[in-house]
């Protein structure tokens, strides 16, 4: 019986386990109705038959997910001691080897070469054991089931106060969900923190954070020469591509949003404002080819016209794509905060005889700024941690240069190039991914906390 | 300021002052303008480049031919029956001897002789260039159908069949004509024929089903189709709709209407909203160290691909809930608990139902966003070429974006910059439609307080 039967098996016993509650509490319910000397029942009967539900399945479930969960490691651990002398010592990823061959010959798959005997006996001992740890998990979880269903059936009685019970079942559920986003952090923050520790074991946290070359090599087996791992051209490249977003992004999107906010008669805006927040739901992969195939050819034109050599794959074509992108973000934005600068304060500039442009840039946009600057920083984090279109159009090239009509590489590309399909995760040369990955979390981290506080902040004020 | 100036009354400065600064107030407000219409600009031109390169790609050049299945050229036994007194085993391995059979005939000989009579200029020493007319992928769909049903050899049959992908370049003009031979990548008499055959009507450009229906392909490129992207990003909204949408809505639930607001909640608030700001390719390396090399779950599969999908999808989830719940009024909640109903209840059978339209529309948005991102997916293995649609969210799978990735990669420019565009537009229309969805879901339900 396969886990995904058990737990269908356990769905349909809920089912049952409710309505027996259900029923049970009813015949109480209209007992206590005709008879006034007993007490009236405390919760209604679908709480009763809901809390029996509860009992009889959450311990089964959680026994099944607990086995499934342990039992394999177990199993290999039993089999690992059932190994002949020289392979029962060995560790690492010769054991490994051995028991995924193990493996596949009890599950019948292929195995290359011969089978040794002591294979085949290997591979009976797994099978016997899988249907042992399978024959002891059903019959467990019947146990447990029953059991649940018993104990809970037996309680139900007009005084039990299930509705609470069930309550706090609930409220448990509502708190396990609003922990994941808590565990995703700290699992990107664990895992990527271990991994950058192992690469770090390779390569000094010196030679990578202040390291000048980018050159990591292919992971060669023994590999004596490793490559040499520099954050710095990456790092550079990906600034300079962001800046050069943030310089077609910042003009563009604040002046739309101050037209938007300011001038714009209604019908415009209403129109305008939509479709340019289409922009900010287009996938990333459809700015990356719009970029290679028409804006990266017309750059290189443009800048052939006027005698720049502009690459087609560069800083340039990324960054002014990438700046298209976050134009919405900025103009959204900052059009939410300027519409809630208080109108007095227009007001007074106004009156005073400012022009309205005067009013907008002296008075407004001042009370505005540390708004502003909130989702100039969002729009900036945004910008570093992009990915596919600088993929496809920046042109992958870790040299350091501040010359945004070169080719550049950055941190997001060399981390899509360095985890390649074969996940190895031994070889500094793919574990360098993480390293990278976790400078640009505490990039993107910082930015977007000031970011959120000075926005948070600014709402607070004007509120 | 001069020693002229300070003669002069207040009102006079400003009303010198005057020109300058209406011409300032012109001038700041053509910006603006300005700024609008560039930026409206720069979605109609992403749009119309998109579409006009890739519209042309969902009709492709196909050929109607009438294809004799020679008795002479298929020459097979016939095809096994199960006896009664058979093992499976025995039967399978008869069936598959006569599979084996199948594949060596020479199914090019069956193409190359129907197509031959449609060609008024040819020569015997010319017949190894006339299959290069239809994709390779063609002779398979012959051998196919004979497996199928093999009665079918000894008759003809009228097929329309795809033309290779260097015909259909060659015929829609996406290739200069005048480049020098060694440089167009047909040789001269396969260009004769299709101009040929494009004349008298036998090839016709035909709207492409294969794009749809078929999954993708490298030996036979004119029949590479989105279908297991389809499948793959399928199974992968799927697991997040069911993992991601429960999920986030139960947080928010707690985070807006149970729990108490102290510091720890504050953090959280700080770590969602950080967690939505996070770039998507960190969920991707979380994907590979996590999912894969711990808990050792297959590299490719849509499984991988849907759980980091959801973990990226949850705040956003988390955030739009939270919006919605915090704008019903509190006089509901009031009401129900003045009435005697417990939180749990009040939440759950007041808040909660008045929150749905709010709630709907920020999970769709949430799902198209899922639909659209490629980043964290190269990273857990989905960049790799799956030439078959995924039987469950276990096998290898690609999705609609990294199939977009994959296609634009491709070494035959001209023939996948259109198709590349074309699962574009697929793709825009499929995010298109959701948020439309969304939209309309929002008009129609919404309740103004």
């Amino acid at each position: 019986m396969s886990n995904l039967t058990v737990i269908a098996v356990l769905l349909i016993l809920m089912g049952l386990a409710y309505q027996l509650g259900t029923t049970k509490s009813s015949k109480q319910a209209s007992r206590a109705a005709r008879d006034k000397t007993t007490p009236p029942m405390h919760s209604r009967p679908h709480h009763h038959g809901a809390l029996v539900a509860f009992w009889t399945v959450a311990p089964a479930l959680l026994l099944v997910l607990l086995w499934s969960w342990f039992s394999p490691w177990m199993i290999n651990q039993m089999l690992i001691s059932q190994l002949p002398e020289p392979m029962a010592s060995f560790s690492g990823s010769e054991l490994d080897a051995i028991l995924r061959r193990v493996h596949n010959v009890a599950g019948n798959f292929v195995a290359a070469g011969v089978l040794a005997d002591w294979e085949m006996q290997a591979a009976q001992y797994y099978q016997e054991m899988r249907a042992l740890s399978q024959a002891i998990m059903v019959a467990a979880v019947s146990a447990a089931a029953a059991a649940g269903l018993f104990l809970s059936y037996r309680r139900v009685n007009p005084q039990l106060r299930a509705r609470n019970a069930m309550e706090r079942v609930i409220k448990g559920v509502l708190i396990a969900s609003s922990t994941v986003a808590i565990l995703t952090t700290i699992g990107i923050v664990l895992s990527m923190v271990g991994e950058t520790l192992r690469f770090f074991q390779f390569v000094s946290p010196m030679d990578f954070f202040f390291g000048t070359t980018w050159n990591p090599r292919f992971s060669t087996v023994g590999g004596g020469d490793q490559g040499e791992f520099g954050l710095l051209p990456l790092l550079v490249g990906t600034l300079l591509v962001a800046s050069v977003a943030l310089l077609v992004a910042i003009p563009l999107g604040l002046l739309t949003a101050i037209y938007l906010a300011e001038y714009a008669p209604s019908r415009l805006r209403s129109i305008a404002k939509p479709v340019i927040e289409i922009l900010a739901g287009i996938p990333t992969i459809v700015y990356g080819f719009f970029a290679l195939v028409t804006v990266g050819p017309f750059l290189a034109s443009l800048g052939a016209s006027v005698g720049l050599d502009i690459r087609a794959t560069s800083a340039l074509t990324a960054g002014v794509v990438m700046g298209i992108m976050i134009i919405p973000f900025i103009s959204s934005l900052s059009d939410d905060i300027l519409t809630q600068v208080p109108k007095a304060l227009r007001d007074g500039s106004l009156g005073l005889g400012a022009t309205k442009s005067e009013t907008i840039r002296k008075v407004v946009l001042p009370a505005a700024l540390p708004g502003i600057s909130g989702a100039v920083l969002l729009a900036a984090s945004r910008a570093v941690g992009e990915t596919m279109i600088v993929v496809l159009a920046a042109g992958n090239s870790p040299v350091l240069t501040a010359n945004p009509f070169e080719a550049v590489s950055t941190m997001t590309v060399t981390i899509v190039n360095q985890l390649t399909g074969d996940n190895d995760f031994s070889s500094p040369q793919s574990l360098v991914a993480f390293a990278l990955g976790l400078t640009l979390f505490a990039i993107t981290l910082v930015l977007n906390i000031i970011a959120l506080l000075i926005v948070r902040k600014f709402r607070e004020q004007y509120d | 300021m001069s020693q002229d100036n300070s003669n002069l009354t207040v009102q006079d400065k400003v009303v010198a002052s005057l020109t300058r600064r209406r011409r300032q107030e012109k001038l700041f407000r053509t910006l603006g303008l300005g700024s609008v219409m560039v930026s409206l600009a720069l979605v109609a031109i992403l749009f119309i480049n998109i579409f006009s390169k890739g519209i042309p790609a969902f009709w492709q050049t196909s050929m109607t031919v009438e294809v004799y299945f020679d008795p002479d050229v298929i020459r097979i036994s016939e095809k096994p029956e199960q006896q009664p007194n058979e093992t499976f085993e025995d039967f399978d391995e008869r069936l598959l001897e006569w599979e084996t059979q199948l594949g060596f005939v020479n199914f090019n000989r069956i193409l190359s002789d129907s197509i031959t009579p449609l060609l008024s200029d040819f020569e015997r020493s010319q017949t190894r260039y006339v299959t290069q007319l239809v994709t390779s992928g063609e002779r398979h769909a012959l051998r196919d159908m004979v497996m199928e049903d093999p009665s079918i050899v000894g008759e003809t049959r009228s097929l329309t069949l795809l033309t290779s992908a260097d015909v259909d370049v060659w015929l829609k003009g996406n290739i200069d004509r005048s480049l020098p031979d060694e440089q167009l990548q047909l040789t001269s008499v396969v260009r004769e024929w299709a101009d040929e055959l494009h004349a008298n009507g036998h090839i016709q450009n035909r709207f492409s089903t294969a794009l749809f229906m078929n999954p993708d392909s490298r030996s036979s490129l004119a029949s590479a189709g989105l279908a297991g992207a389809f499948v793959g990003s399928f199974y992968m909204l799927l697991i997040v709709i069911f993992l991601a949408i429960p999920m986030g809505v139960a947080a928010a639930i707690y985070l807006e209407e149970f729990a108490p607001k102290n510091k720890l909640t504050d953090i959280i608030e700080v770590n969602i909203n950080n967690l939505a700001a996070v770039p998507s390719i960190i969920f991707g390396l979380l994907g590979a160290a996590v999912f894969i090399n711990w808990f050792k779950l297959p590299m490719s599969a849509p499984v991988v691909g849907g759980l980091v999908l959801s973990l990226m999808t949850l705040p956003t989830v988390i955030i739009a809930t939270r919006a919605t719940l915090r704008a019903i009024p509190p006089s509901i909640r009031a009401a129900a608990l003045g009435l005697g109903a417990s939180k749990t209840q009040t939440v759950f059978h007041h808040v909660l139902p008045l929150a749905i339209p709010g709630i709907l529309t920020g999970s769709i948005l949430g799902v198209a966003q899922a639909l659209g991102e490629t980043a964290p997916l190269l990273l857990i293995g989905m960049k790799s070429f799956v030439a078959s649609i995924p039987q469950s969210p276990m096998d290898q799978a690609t999705a609609l974006p990294v199939q977009i990735y994959l296609w634009q990669g491709n070494e035959l420019r001209n023939f996948f910059e259109a198709r590349t565009s074309a699962a574009i537009i697929v793709l825009l229309m499929l995010m298109i439609s959701l948020n439309s969805l969304a939209i309309w879901l929002r008009r129609k339900l919404e309740v103004r307080w």
